[in-house]
């Protein structure tokens, strides 16, 4: 029997990735990152910024996403992000410009603890981006 | 009758209108391709969205204090109305639509005593409904400068609106737009967004085949969705919207430059009768100057 599942990234303006031949992917929630494998029960749940892992029989792609949920469901996982690129064709200015208007960001005062959180992870993701 | 100066004039300019227009009909129509496409590949994310809602406030149980912008505050005093339009005119009823659509609805809340606010995306919109309804328009955005139509608008306006429901500005909130069902029609469409109507035609739940697991948990996870979702319902608004435009604008240039093309041949048929008519004139008097010798 095959342990394989579907998997759908759509952003708004498209369908950024559509694959039905993938056996395991790791999604940054909010909560830790989960491996999602085949006939795991209904999920939902939030993404940090993170870098989504899907593994194929042929190929590993890495993305980085911001935000996002994602949901599984039949054996098929959605992830609904606004803001996502594959690591292969990462930005080099685009990566250094969002490190910088995040620490911008956090330098402020008036932020909260999550909000924090969220951008001090951020950062950390980007910065382990543009070092490979 | 005018004389064939005047016809030679008017005939060139209505050609050259007509070339206009034509022009105008081919731009639209390679817009429109996009628009459409645009349109087609931004679906799947509203509807995953919608899905993602839908389940979840199926497992709501506690609907007292499920988040507000799902069930609402309760009340329906205030109604704000977004009306998104075109900031561009010579589009055929397009605009036209739309505003009809949203008047019909603003006096029938008026009517009813409540209160109206109005927030119009698009300055045609605005310029329309700022003789009649001026008092009441809270907010006026338009996005002339971006060139597409791309989410980080959508979400300005979107973040506009949650922030006013989180004030307690308004109680219920619909949008007015164009949906796109082909180039020839385009159906005007309100959409109640705040508080979300849910479907109620799959009433029958088929068991707990919806036991999902939770991460953080349901009411965690709505109060962050539902804002997007806002902005996910506006962005498909806008992009149906624009396909709507285009596709007016083909017709209506379309329409134009077959009158401007009627309107030539009619002038032509005119010039040549009053040319003819004058060469038999002079004719007639060769003639008549000839025999009277």
């Amino acid at each position: 029997m095959s342990n394989l599942f579907n998997i759908d990234i759509v952003n708004p303006e498209q369908s950024f990735l559509s694959k039905d031949n993938v056996f395991e992917v790791v999604i940054p929630a909010v909560e830790g990152e989960i491996g999602i494998l085949k006939d795991h029960i209904p999920i939902i749940s939030f993404l940090k910024p993170g870098i989504i892992r899907v593994f194929s029989e042929s190929e590993e792609q890495n993305f980085y996403v911001e935000d996002g949920i994602v949901e599984f469901k039949d054996n098929t996982l959605s992830v609904l992000t606004s803001s996502i690129f594959d690591l292969k064709d990462a930005d080099k200015n685009f990566v250094s410009e969002s490190i910088s208007s995040a620490e911008a960001e956090l330098s402020k005062d008036n932020i909260d603890d999550q909000k924090r959180f969220l951008l001090n992870q951020k950062v950390e993701v980007l910065k382990s981006i543009s070092i490979n | 009758m005018p004389s064939l100066d005047d016809l030679r004039k008017r005939i060139t300019s209505v050609k050259s209108t007509q070339k206009i227009t034509k022009a105008m009909k081919m731009v639209a129509a390679a817009k429109l391709r996009k628009a459409q496409e645009n349109a087609e590949k931004g679906r799947p994310y509203s509807e995953k969205m919608n899905n993602v809602i839908l389940n979840l406030s199926k497992s709501i149980t506690d609907k007292e204090n499920a988040p507000k912008l799902l069930v609402g505050t309760g009340e329906e005093k205030v109604h704000l109305c977004i009306v998104l339009t075109a900031d561009r005119g010579l589009c055929g009823g397009f605009n036209t639509n739309i505003i009809k659509k949203a008047k019909s609805y603003f006096e029938k809340i008026i009517s009813e005593n409540k209160t109206l606010k109005i927030i119009t995306v698009g300055s045609k919109g605005y310029d329309q409904l700022k003789r009649q309804y001026k008092s009441y328009i809270v907010e006026n955005i338009s996005f002339k400068e971006s060139k597409n139509i791309n989410y980080f608008d959508a979400d300005k306006v979107g973040k506009i609106i949650i922030e006013k429901f989180e004030k307690n500005e308004f109680d219920v909130c619909a949008i007015f737009y164009n949906k796109f069902k082909n180039v020839i029609t385009q159906i005007p469409q309100e959409q109640q967004i705040v508080p979300l109507n849910e479907d109620k035609d799959d009433k029958d739940d088929s068991g707990n085949d919806n036991d999902y697991e939770f991460e953080p948990d349901e009411d965690e996870i709505l109060s962050n969705l539902l804002p997007k979702n806002i902005s996910t319902q506006i962005f498909k608004a806008m992009l149906e919207n624009s396909a709507s435009e285009q596709g007016s604008r083909m017709t209506a240039m379309d329409n134009a430059t077959r009158n401007a093309g009627e309107l030539v041949d009619r002038l032509t048929i005119e010039y040549n009768r009053s040319r003819q008519a004058a060469i038999t004139k002079e004719l007639i008097e060769i003639i008549s100057g000839a025999e009277s010798l």
